[in-house]
């Protein structure tokens, strides 16, 4: 209880010798409040923008792999011929393709290919410009789409051709404003679908941009038919205007989910996809995209991000640390009196000690507690105000915290142990 | 060995200091010097006479190169650093010129500090502390700060922390050396009634009539002790 008391009372005289010069303490913990906040918010900002991004590459489904079309480089067309225009470019994933994957590549349990065309799409006098998805039934099993209401499309519609569609929830809003989309039917190009059923995207709309590259993966306005329908309905030659020319390409599907049967299988099938594939297209019309593989890389970077920042946070708090021991070598010597005084009056050397570190300690300690609480409004308020995703971890507020306690005791002991080490004689007769 | 009633035995106790290539610079050239409890000793002499060390040696803030030093019966003079600390907390309480109260810290706690220093528990202390400050007539200030004292009163607060671990002794260093001749007296007049309770007093001086109050004047003069004059006898 005593040494509980006289610890107590320790910290209290640290308080009160600082509070002596209150500007100075101030100033000197200004340097831990700015290191201990910038480790907090820093991390949480590099946080919250590695789980977006791992977020949106989750989202993509880690057991899959996706194959999408690509349009070849320009310089690569033109060595068919000088002039592209109005010709048919002919590029991308085959029907074939899709079946050799399934046939050809082990631990493969669904091979899910997708025709993306961009069609607006009518009901009544509403027109909305969305994405028509030609794809299987299998679709809503590798991670696409959720359904809300009604059914998604069946092996029947695919075999009979169905004018049938299922249509995400955000489209059902802009288009039937106010009536129930599963009694009626819409209007794409020519053909009239009826409504089967709605269906809840996974990804939400603002996190496109997060996304990048993902881009083609749905958005909020898409409209899914059977695959032999888009067939069918569309024919294999798309047809695109724009002012002046009008381009005609010919792409079998746009895109494949490949789902894989666990994780190993991931790894092992990304190279043999790559090769296969290579085998078949003598031009570089498709890309490769194995989220588990993006995954790792934003671990990755984000380990490194991490510890860039850190290291920045660490150097702002080591200079922290060193204004601290300035500050308070400079208080020794201007209480060598009182060092002198106290060691007359029965002061040990340890005493002195600790009396000085204890001061250091408090100094670094406070600044690190108000470090925190400034380290975490500002995350917040970076939200607040940019929409930027922050997420501030225990372990960074401990971290930061335990790295400034550290600093005021490794500053402060150089410091006190020059003050326990005065001869009381000499330190008594300092002026 | 000293007897029992010498609070200070002091035997042929030197000091040197040794000077970088120089000879050694002897301060003290063997003192003899015993006090007993209750007497009250002034000590006088010029600059250099060995007179700083004496009272360094004799508040254990220093070692002597040799010769012995017994306080209250305990051996001083070979004691490791720690062991000094507590023996002056203990047994020593320092009145010294200059006040040197902690400017910081408020009357009740200066004279509270060498209790800090004992691992005493303050709270328990806090009615003997308070009834010093009513001994040195201080009763009424006990949260101001040194600053906002008089000398001759923050003079009082010396007074009444060097008393708070009840010493065997008190090491007056020239304690009405920075005060009027008025308050320096009514300091004076209360070190004379604490010797009259039974207190041992050693008292450096300069002034005459200051030392006229101990029972006993020694005098150095070159690092030994040159004369000695009885006043008074000490009492019995």
């Amino acid at each position: 209880m005593t040494r509980s008391f006289q610890f107590s009372s320790t910290v209290r005289l640290g308080i009160k010798s600082l509070m002596l010069h209150k500007l100075r303490s101030a100033l000197t913990m200004l340097g831990i409040i700015f290191g201990v906040c910038s480790v907090i918010a820093m991390l949480a900002i590099g946080e919250g923008a590695s789980y977006e991004a791992q977020e949106a590459i989750k989202r993509l489904g880690s057991n899959n792999i996706l194959i999408r079309s690509l349009k070849p480089p320009e310089q690569a067309r033109q060595q068919g011929g000088n002039n592209n225009r109005g010709m048919n470019l002919k590029y991308g994933i085959t029907y074939e393709d899709g079946s050799r994957l399934q046939a050809t590549i082990p631990g493969v349990t669904r091979v899910v290919p997708m025709r993306i065309i961009r069609e607006n799409v009518r009901f009544n006098r509403n027109e909305v410009p969305c994405q028509v998805i030609g794809t299987l039934p299998c679709y809503s099993d590798v991670g696409g789409a959720a359904l809300v209401r009604g059914r998604f499309i069946c092996d029947l519609d695919e075999l009979h051709q169905d004018n049938i569609c299922v249509i995400t929830t955000g489209l059902a809003g802009r288009l039937f404003p106010g009536a129930d989309p599963l009694l009626h039917s819409i209007k794409i190009a020519a053909f009239y679908y009826r409504v089967v059923g709605i269906v809840q995207e996974r990804s939400q709309p603002e996190q496109r941009a997060q996304a990048g590259r993902m881009e083609g993966q749905p958005i909020d306005n898409n409209v899914y038919i059977p695959l032999a329908t888009s067939r069918t309905r569309f024919g294999e030659v798309l047809f695109r205007r724009s002012a002046g020319s009008f381009e005609a390409e010919e792409v079998q599907l746009h895109q494949v989910t490949v789902q894989m049967r666990d994780l190993t299988a991931v790894e092992s099938a990304d190279p043999q996809i790559r090769t296969l594939l290579n085998h078949f297209h003598d031009q570089n019309d498709y890309e490769v995209i194995v989220p588990l593989q993006l995954l790792r890389q934003a671990e990755q970077t984000k380990r490194i991000f991490n510890i860039v920042l850190g290291s920045i946070a660490a150097i702002s708090l080591l200079v922290g640390g060193i204004g601290i021991m300035n500050i308070m070598l400079a208080t020794v010597t201007e209480r060598t009196r009182e060092i002198g005084v106290r060691r007359a009056l029965g002061a040990k050397r340890r005493d002195i000690t600790r009396q000085f570190l204890v001061e250091t300690v408090v100094l670094s300690v406070g600044g690190g507690l108000i470090g925190v609480l400034v380290g975490i409004a500002t995350p917040i308020l970076v939200s607040h105000l940019t929409d930027m995703k922050t997420i501030i971890t225990v372990s960074s507020v401990l971290l930061a915290f335990g790295i400034s306690g550290a600093v005021g005791i490794v500053f402060g002991l150089y410091p006190a142990r020059a003050a326990a080490r005065l001869d009381p004689i000499d330190a008594l007769r300092h002026e | 060995m000293p007897p029992e009633s010498a609070i200070i035995q002091i035997e042929g106790v030197q000091k040197r200091y040794v000077l970088g290539g120089e000879a050694d610079v002897f301060a003290l050239r063997g003192v003899n010097l015993q006090v007993n409890r209750g007497s009250y000793l002034a000590i006088m002499g010029p600059s250099g006479s060995g007179k700083s060390t004496m009272l360094n040696i004799l508040g254990c803030l220093d070692r002597p190169t040799a010769g012995h030093y017994w306080l209250g019966g305990e051996d001083v003079s070979r004691m490791p650093d720690d062991q000094l600390s507590e023996a002056r907390g203990l047994k020593i309480g320092f009145i010294f010129q200059s006040y040197n109260l902690i400017a910081q810290l408020t009357v009740l706690e200066n004279i509270q500090v060498p209790l800090l220093y004992q691992g005493k528990d303050l709270r328990a202390y806090h009615d003997h502390c308070v009834e010093l400050a009513n001994l040195v007539g201080l009763g009424s200030r006990l949260s101001h700060r040194p600053n906002q004292l008089s000398g001759g009163q923050q003079q009082r607060v010396a007074v009444a922390r060097s008393l708070v671990n009840d010493p065997l002794m008190i090491l007056a260093d020239e304690p009405t050396g920075n005060l009027d001749s008025r308050t320096g007296l009514e300091v004076l007049e209360m070190i004379d009634r604490l010797n009259a309770g039974g207190k041992t007093i050693v008292l450096v001086t300069h002034d005459e009539r200051v030392a006229a109050r101990a029972h006993r004047v020694i005098h150095m003069k070159d690092g030994v002790i040159d004369r000695e004059i009885i006043n008074r006898p000490p009492p019995r």
